[in-house]
């Protein structure tokens, strides 16, 4: 099967407008005999079901929590990009684009950018319009700052929680759907599989959480809006609950992975405290605006530090190497985001990792604090003090914090083309779940406007064309299809409960997690990469052999949803491995040690990768097929990044 | 159902007349208050059992009054239907609960309520009705020298059955001839466990008023940041310390006249 | 030159540290479904670290039944940064336990010391009925914002953001009300399991934005009927809600709220709409 990307003719800033009204649409009167199920209920997933329900479709959204208020679109803290330019600084479209299209290191889709920085001026007005109460400035205008390094102030917020603001919007949205009939919402339900006829995606298989009764439902389409992958490396910052089998379900139906290997690594988060723990919290990442990071000089002292014979502050100035300001003079400690965390990275590897785990670098805030005041620095950064005071018990106006980098965000997923549609037609995926707008990496704020893009102003209107083409014909639960994939999901929920051995699949995550984040992490080695291969397939072989699952279907049964999750993340896994090692270049976030330059930094290789990998299931344990969707760049000169 | 039905039984609804019954009891103590302090002008009952006899024959007081007791009896009523609405919302209990920062008032205004309910009915049984229905019930007559102020009493034994109250002017002297309520009074409040029980009724009445007041102002959705402290001082100082102290003086007072004598 | 080197040394580390020294014992309301009933069971919690969350300490406990063959305990919780309003533990007589302005997932085991017994209980009320052991079903909270706790307006608006002009006080204001987690705290803090705390919160926020003008007095009428209906108790303004709050949604919610439903069924004829049923 050939990659068609379905981008459209034309020069870049007229082709979502011209390929809007190229697009066919559905009759209105014809609108409500069409079903549509959407899997996960995040900004993606609310703001599509509830936008396709206000068009007239019958909309089927489903979540695994008890409500749809709780999808993991809350947690993000930052805000949200907008190429408004309310504040005359010089943004624009075209700007948002550039800087995204920069920001992710050339590895994503020029027209899918383009389109993305068009419709962010809608996203802001629509979330203002449904009562979203982003912050104000005294005249009553709309508030922006710079955020993760822009040159712009385009990016709007509501205090430190805009996530969850703009989620409850759509969350509103969805609300109102409901209560008009249009959308009926199954919570606490999981999708365990995609059923397709003729190839087209028709519908799901989902597992009721309460009751374990597992059920189908048909639809002319389904919208995966299920997020993103980052807990495979177990440690995260996403919620315990977020997880990669909608999508790795599809995916072993005929939906292609995009760029697996992509994933974000934020700097700032608060570090282990041991093995129990569960996830990581992160801290706004402009706590490095004054604070200054460093490590030990030496392993001993490093090794003083750890066993708490001394502290921080009694480390003298002379034995303390401030090590981003010391190899990137330019920009200090506000080198991006994939720089700073490998450099902390490296100090742990040389054994100047400090903190009781050895697991940390310092983040500083005494020189900041005899500089302005410590009023001032806590004006500023207050709130971030105050949540790693209660995490970790320890006060960093007097110490310094702690801080290691964390896997936030997932930058590849299921391939999409341009109207968002996977390689099983009918199917589409929406926000983090795609792999489609952030290239290699992603910039601060832009997640949550990928999210809405997607749902409010993208499939809409890309949906409708699909719809219009297979037609209103009612689809139902009736075809074998859906009898044969509930027979085989049955059969894997039983394998599942079947396993009666001596590991808990928890314990099986937190290896994964160690594997993935050791060898598949920020740095990788073609070396390091082989041996994870190796090592996950031995996890996957053990898996089946030695977990234990507790408990039977009919009830609500945490231990079974968790391993079916996680024998879904170690699959994950190892095709990760795979696509990190067919990428040998450095690009974004992740670093290939074999392609550097003579002064250590990433070396991108346009002439060779400059593509998509679009990863085939071929089979349970076969190798999965690569195929490769050029990157074509008409607009932006390719150039490599440079912070030395 | 009709619209005015579905909101008085609607939660708010339900609420709004317990905050409004509350707050025109709250008008009416300040009104009882008043006249009672007429107990504590040492005129042998003079005062008070005029005042007496002026509210039970004043036409207008006297509808007021059946409006305060349909008051008393609304709000009690209501307080009984949300209390059992409110228990049904908890089934199940909690095995372990915790001292809350909920102030011991607003947590108990059921119990305080029902001692305040008990206290009306000995209250009104003692008083009211008896001053109603006690054929028994002795009469005062008291002469005022309206030259020289001086005020004198004796006993007056009603020449016919019915005879209810009477105020005549004979050669410069003021005769009023009244119930003598004021009598059940010193009688009632020579008795120790009926001091007591006022005493207690009356801390009742201050912990009930004191959550009561500014919470009949949420209610109402009345809060305001500039005049919501003024609500709660007015509900602390007044309606709490304030009323209940006067109340709670005046058998004490009696009591202590009594064991002096 | 970057190199990878190994950091296996420290993993070894990572193990030592999760034993901690402090030794528990919970008591645990432990209930198949909500058709059955359920007990209180005893369970040891042994070197628990005090850097643990509260529901990595019982992850540590699950984790151990699981190994002898005894079934997990179930609890909800999701995003474990205190946001997401899924994790609703009553912990020694406090929703989300003794420590202010925190959910479940953000209090620590240094709130508590070695030794103590630590009882644990699901949110109470009849609104909320126990799903399995300590997670309850709390559909009942989307339902009243089904009711009414939108402002209807389609995807396509194109009305510029910055048209509408909201003093900083008020969407500060708006905001504030706005954070509401709806875990639920609030009806389990309550005496009388009313849930007016979330109610009003979201009626404020939209009653004090001019967006939510239009619908603000069918909006207080919709939902709180849908309130009513769903069977949780009436305010008492005790003020247990506000306490227990771990995002700290203040009571003057509840006043704002009864003020807009008194003014729309008493004073004002044309919002008078009534209920279906």
């Amino acid at each position: 099967m050939s990659l068609d990307a379905k981008i459209p003719e034309g020069p870049l800033a007229d082709r979502w407008n011209k390929h809007k009204f190229d697009l066919k649409l559905v009759n209105p009167a014809n609108k409500r005999k069409y079903d549509i199920i959407v899997v996960g209920t995040g900004l993606a997933g609310a703001a599509a079901a509830a936008s396709l329900a206000e068009l007239g479709y019958n909309v089927k959204a489903f979540c695994f929590q008890d409500s749809p208020r709780r999808a993991h679109s809350i947690a993000a803290q930052g805000g949200i990009n907008a190429a408004k330019n309310y504040q005359n600084d010089g943004d624009s479209v075209f700007r948002l684009f550039y800087d995204t299209i920069k920001g992710g290191d050339y590895r994503a889709r020029e027209s899918n950018v383009h389109r993305l920085a068009e419709v962010s001026v809608n996203i802001i007005d629509q979330c203002v319009a449904q009562g979203v109460p982003f912050a104000r400035e005294y005249g009553g205008l709309l508030d922006n700052r710079s955020f993760g390094g822009s040159q712009v102030s385009r990016t709007f917020y509501a205090r430190g929680q805009t996530g969850q603001q703009l989620l409850l919007g759509a969350y509103s949205a969805l609300n109102r759907q409901i209560h008009a009939g249009k959308v009926k919402m199954y919570t606490r339900t999981e999708m365990l599989d995609v059923v397709t006829i003729d190839g087209h995606a028709k519908g799901i298989v989902t597992r009721n959480m309460l009751t374990g009764a597992i059920e189908s439902h048909a639809g002319h389409a389904v919208l995966l809006c299920t997020g993103g992958y980052s807990n495979v490396f177990y440690l995260s910052t996403n919620a315990i609950g977020s997880n990669v089998t909608a999508a790795w379900r599809a995916h072993k139906r005929g939906a292609y992975f995009g760029n697996p290997c992509y994933t974000q690594i934020h700097p700032t988060c608060i570090p282990v405290t041991g093995d129990h723990q569960s996830k990581l919290t992160l801290m706004s990442e402009s706590l490095r605006n004054d604070g200054r990071v460093w490590a030990p000089k030496t392993v001993e002292i490093a090794e003083q530090l750890r066993k708490g014979t001394i502290k921080a502050d009694q480390v003298k100035e002379d034995d303390r190497d401030y090590f981003l300001e010391r190899k990137y003079p330019a920009f200090g400690n506000l080198v991006p985001r994939d720089v700073a965390s490998r450099n902390a990275k490296e100090m742990v590897e040389e054994g100047k990792g400090v903190g009781g785990s050895g697991f940390a670098v310092f983040l500083d805030f005494a020189d900041a604090i005899k500089r302005l005041g410590e009023d001032t620095v806590r004006a500023k950064y207050g709130n971030l003090f105050d949540m790693y005071i209660q995490i970790t018990d320890e006060n960093p106006y007097k110490q310094p914090m702690r801080i290691y980098p964390a896997v936030h965000y997932t930058m590849g997923g299921l391939w999409v083309d341009y109207n968002l549609s996977t390689t099983i037609p009918g199917l589409y995926a929406l926000g983090e779940c795609n792999f489609s707008d952030h290239g290699a990496n992603r910039l601060g704020a832009s997640a949550l406007m990928q999210g809405l893009s997607d749902g409010y102003f993208v499939i809409p209107y890309t949906l409708g064309d699909y719809l219009a083409k297979i037609g209103p014909k009612k689809v139902d639960t009736s075809h074998p299809a859906f009898e044969a994939t509930k027979k085989d999901v049955i059969a894997h929920i039983n394998k599942l409960l079947a396993l009666k051995g001596t590991k808990t699949a928890n314990e099986y995550h937190r290896e994964l997690g160690h594997i993935m984040w050791e060898y598949c992490g920020m740095a990788r080695t073609d070396e390091g990469l082989k041996k994870a291969k190796g090592l996950i397939q031995a996890l996957k072989a053990d898996f089946w052999k030695n977990a234990i699952v507790a408990g039977e279907n009919e009830e609500v049964n945490a231990s079974l949803e968790r391993a079916g999750r996680i024998a879904d993340f170690i699959e994950l896994g190892e095709l990760m491995v795979d696509d990190a090692l067919m990428r040998k270049e450095s690009c974004g976030g992740h670093f290939r040690v074999e392609s550097q330059t003579a002064d250590g930094e990433a070396l991108r290789d346009d002439e060779n990768f400059a593509f998509v990998a679009a990863w085939e299931f071929k089979g349970e344990d076969q190798p999965e097929e690569l195929h490769k969707e050029e990157l074509v760049f008409e607009a932006v000169h390719l150039s490599q990044r440079n912070y030395a | 159902m009709s619209e005015i039905k579905q909101t008085f039984n609607s939660s708010l609804g339900k609420k709004l007349i317990m905050a409004l019954t509350g707050l025109f009891l709250c008008t009416f103590i300040i009104v009882h208050v008043g006249g009672n302090l007429l107990l504590f002008s040492n005129d042998n009952g003079f005062g008070f059992n005029v005042y007496a006899n002026f509210l039970t024959h004043f036409p207008p007081i006297e509808v007021i009054a059946y409006i305060l007791y349909l008051s008393i009896v609304v709000h009690a009523l209501y307080a009984l239907i949300i209390t059992l609405k409110n228990r049904k919302a908890r089934p199940v209990g909690y095995a372990v609960t915790s001292k809350s920062d909920a102030t011991w008032s607003s947590k108990n205004m059921g119990l305080l309520g029902s001692i305040l309910l008990l206290f009306i009915v000995i209250h009104m049984s003692d008083f009211w009705f008896r001053y109603h229905n006690d054929k028994t019930m002795g009469f005062k007559e008291y002469r005022t020298d309206l030259g020289t102020g001086k005020t004198t009493e004796s006993t007056y034994t009603p020449p016919v059955a019915d005879f209810s109250h009477s105020v005549s002017t004979e050669n410069n002297v003021e005769i009023v001839r009244v119930k003598d309520l004021h009598a059940r009074v010193v009688y009632s409040f020579s008795q120790l466990w009926y001091v007591i029980f006022y005493v207690i009724a009356m801390g009742a009445l201050s912990f009930h008023l004191l959550h009561g007041f500014q919470s009949a102002f949420r209610t109402l959705g009345w809060v305001h940041r500039k005049y919501t402290p003024i609500v709660y001082a007015v509900g602390t100082w007044f309606f709490a310390v304030i009323i209940p102290f006067l109340f709670a003086l005046m058998p004490v007072w009696y009591y202590y006249q009594n064991v002096i004598k | 030159m970057y190199l990878i080197l190994d950091t296996n040394y420290l993993i070894q580390n990572l193990k030592e540290m999760s034993n901690g020294n402090m030794n528990l014992t919970l008591k645990v309301w432990r209930q198949k479904n909500a058709q059955t009933s359920g007990k209180f069971v005893s369970y040891k919690a042994e070197n628990i670290s005090p850097d643990m969350s509260f529901l990595e300490m019982l992850d540590v406990v699950n984790e151990g039944l699981t190994h002898k063959g005894d079934e997990p305990i179930n609890f909800d919780h999701d995003c474990r940064e205190g946001i997401c309003g899924m994790c609703s533990l009553y912990i020694n007589g406090h929703p989300h336990g003794p420590k202010r302005g925190v959910t479940t997932c953000q209090l620590h085991m240094r709130t508590f010391h070695d030794g103590e017994t630590i009882t644990i209980e699901p949110w109470r009320a009849s609104a909320f009925p126990v799903v399995k052991d300590l997670a309850v079903d709390r559909s009942a909270f989307d339902r009243i914002q089904q009711a009414g706790g939108y402002v209807s307006v389609n995807t396509g608006v194109t009305t510029d953001g910055n048209a509408l002009l909201i003093p900083k006080v008020i969407a500060d204001e708006a905001f504030n009300s706005a954070t509401c987690i709806g875990c639920g705290a609030c009806v389990a803090a309550c005496k009388n399991a009313s849930a007016m705390l979330f109610v009003s919160a979201k009626i404020t926020q939209l009653g004090l934005l001019p967006q939510g003008q239009p619908e603000r007095y069918s909006r207080v009428q919709s939902m709180v009927a849908q309130m009513d209906e769903e069977g949780f108790g009436s305010c008492t303004n005790t003020g247990a809600c506000e306490a227990e709050c771990p995002k700290e949604i203040k009571l003057t919610n509840i006043a704002r709220m009864n003020n807009d439903f008194l003014s729309a069924k008493l004073f004002r004829e044309e919002e008078i709409h009534e209920a279906k049923h």
